[in-house]
């Protein structure tokens, strides 16, 4: 099992009486709301909680990227991803991911992923996703029904760009460039690790399995809800002879809080898991899904739009919150048996641990973390024992890497002089 | 009315024909065209009319090569070429009245009359248009109709959103039809027509609802400066589905166009 531990970063001081007062959280919100001199403290805090997971064992810390969010305060991940690469060692950098379409020209993420990867030693995981319709239509004002066209464009000329040695013209129909030939290139090779956030569409699961990328459902209902859309990538991969069905070909987003017992976990995180749910949730529905934005297959699948959920999130309460899954919390031992029922049940070797949750404070949020790294995650770890020797969705940092800020005390002259 | 089918070098399209006199093309709005729509029905009853839909829009084949404004308006000319229409007038609404100035300017000497009604195409910033594309269903009357009662209840009509078949073939219509529309409506209905409109030689009548609160009459203006000798036709009482709301008002406006 690959344990990242994410943080969306929302906004911590959205008033209680957002949901009433406001038309969305997305999108249009309030700007009056922010406060940059508030925000320096909590993109600092929460780099700081991100450093930390990565000292405690987990396998990636992770960012993703959204747009004008008061859930999601990243609208550049490469930002917060170079930060981490400098003050993190050993952990997976899991940018999940660019919103590719977005990035004129698209080599811009064939360039900064490279660095990334060459700042930290190889140590990227890289995300392409479609972004959704709030992010990538109305605050990107991308056109709905062509965005999935464009998208495909845009892997295929990052993929040309990471992987030709010589350069090469690119014609396609959204960039056109006479002189295609990035410079740095990423560490790995031929390319770092892909993972795919999808939600449900079958072309999704097909460009996954035909390129040997992780498809990763991030959803914000758990993994009860889940079981469906999950079971029907697995279907996919077996009717298509996939070589294998490894776990690692597959992540998935989880809410998880740890206290020492059930009830505790009740006390301590209730209000935090309310805020997230009842105003970080609160998207206006007609941002929800712009027409065209799926494709008529996946609406005939009859998956919904997760920020257009029927009943909507208002009276939500934490009993029915860890009943449906969204959030799994609790004493370790509650949480390690629905972890291991979530993995198992989906077939999911890749967790992205949401254990940051919307207005929560470090002390508690450090407090959940550490009991899951150490009382939860290690008895996971050998959920899948046929597939541990499965690295093709994971990054392969170089073996020497430097330790940054080692710049010597005091000037040499020696060295200076023999550097001439 | 009838509806059938005519090819084009891109996309079989589907088209509503009926009455008798001079070939007169209608090009419908974002929100498409059904079968006993009440303006057809008063324009094929002085006009020989053709109104095609746009690929996507009802039961007619999608066309993903379509994917711009030249696009659009080539493949609107494909359609009167494929239906042999000699110099037809030409009348669109909203979206439909976009591809129709975009027609003309495109081909001037092959448009004589033109009919405009509360056309999209041009953006005024201090007259903004509201995002058709994040207004809920039941936010639609208020912008479309001058009589928003009478509107809703004309919107509402068979609407079962609890009905979780009924919502999944909404949904996928209008994939379908707003999903083509946004090819020339998301994020701004503007594409550049302001710099065309110049070349427009058609005699042109403008038919503007007064009250209509999607596109603003002020536009009106905007059409008719850019339009050399374009007449506006305002009507009161009546909001942007003005076909709708006065029909034989309309009807009236474009027989202006002789």
């Amino acid at each position: 099992m690959k344990f990242t531990w994410f943080n969306l970063m929302p906004w911590p001081y959205l008033p209680d009486d957002f949901r009433e007062k406001n038309h969305s959280v997305w999108v249009d919100i309030d700007q009056n709301l922010f406060d940059p001199v508030k925000s320096h403290e909590v993109y600092n805090t929460y780099l700081d909680l991100m450093e930390y997971a990565g000292t405690l064992g987990f396998d990636g810390i992770g960012c993703n990227e959204h747009h004008q969010n008061g859930y999601g305060l990243m609208p550049s991940p490469n930002l917060i991803a170079a930060a981490l690469a400098r003050r993190t060692k050993d952990v997976a950098i899991v940018v999940l991911g660019n919103s590719i379409a977005l990035y004129n020209p698209p080599v811009r993420v064939a360039e900064e992923f490279a660095m990334l990867d060459c700042i930290s030693g190889g140590r990227l995981v890289a995300g392409f996703p479609v972004g959704t319709s709030m992010d990538t239509n109305f605050c990107y004002g991308q056109i709905p029904a062509l965005t999935r066209e464009k998208y495909q464009e845009a892997h295929d000329l990052i993929m040309r760009a990471w992987h030709e040695r010589e350069p090469f013209a690119f014609n396609g129909r959204y960039t056109k460039l006479r002189h295609v030939n990035i410079w740095p290139r990423p560490i790995q090779q031929p390319n770092p690790p892909i993972h795919i956030p999808g939600g449900g569409s079958v072309e999704t699961y097909d460009f996954c399995l035909d390129n040997t990328y992780s498809y990763s459902y991030l959803s914000f209902s758990g993994y009860i809800r889940a079981k469906a859309l999950m079971s029907g990538y697995w279907e996919r991969v077996a009717q298509r002879n996939t070589a294998d069905h490894s776990p690692y070909r597959a992540g998935f987003a989880q809410t998880i809080l740890v206290a020492d017992t059930d009830a505790e976990a009740e006390r301590l995180y209730k209000e935090h898991v309310l805020y997230f749910y009842n105003r970080c949730l609160h998207v206006y529905p007609g941002f929800a899904d712009a027409p065209g934005y799926r494709t008529i297959k996946t609406i005939q699948s009859g998956a919904l739009s997760q920020y257009a959920p029927p009943k909507g999130y208002a009276d939500v309460t934490w009993a029915e919150l860890n009943e449906g899954g969204h959030v799994i919390a609790g004493s370790p031992e509650t949480v390690r048996q629905k972890m291991e029922e979530l993995a198992k049940s989906l077939h999911v070797g890749n967790i992205f641990c949401l254990m940051h949750v919307g207005n929560m404070p470090k002390e508690k949020c450090m407090y959940s973390t550490q009991l899951f790294a150490e009382k939860v995650m290690p008895k996971l770890r050998n959920v899948f024992p046929d597939y541990a020797d499965d690295d093709r969705f994971w990054c392969k940092p170089i073996a020497k890497r430097v330790t940054p800020g080692n710049l010597p005390a005091e000037r040499d002259l020696a060295a200076l002089n023999a550097s001439h | 009315m009838q509806l059938k089918t005519v090819h084009t070098p891109h996309v079989p399209v589907r088209y509503f024909e009926a009455g008798n006199g001079l070939p007169l093309l209608f090009l419908h709005g974002a929100g498409g065209l059904v079968a006993g729509d009440p303006f057809f029905a008063k324009l094929a009853g002085k006009y020989h009319v053709y109104a095609p839909l746009l690929p996507g829009y009802g039961d007619s084949e999608e066309c993903h090569e379509l994917r711009d404004m030249l696009d659009f308006t080539l493949h609107t000319w494909d359609v009167v070429d494929a239906l042999a229409l000699k110099k037809p007038i030409i009348v669109g609404h909203s979206m439909g009245g976009m591809i129709a100035a975009e027609m003309a300017a495109i081909a001037p000497h092959d448009v004589d009359r033109l009919g405009l009604i509360a056309p999209a195409g041009l953006w005024l910033d201090n007259h903004p248009i509201p995002d058709l594309f994040a207004t809920m269903p039941y936010d639609f009357p208020k912008l479309l109709f001058h009589n928003v009662e009478a509107g809703a209840a004309l919107f509402t009509a068979g609407v079962a959103f609890d009905d979780p078949e009924w919502l999944k073939s909404f949904l996928v219509s209008n994939a379908r039809q707003l999903g083509m529309a946004g090819k020339i409506l998301f994020p701004i209905p503007e594409r550049g027509l302001s710099a065309r409109l110049y070349r427009i030689r058609a005699k042109t009548i403008l038919v503007w609802g007064d009250s209509d609160k999607l596109i603003s009459p002020i536009y009106a203006e905007a059409f008719k400066k850019g339009i050399k000798g374009a007449e506006l036709v305002a009507i009161p009482e009546a909001g942007h589905m003005v076909t709708i709301e006065k029909p034989d008002q309309v009807l009236a406006a474009l027989g202006r166009l002789g």
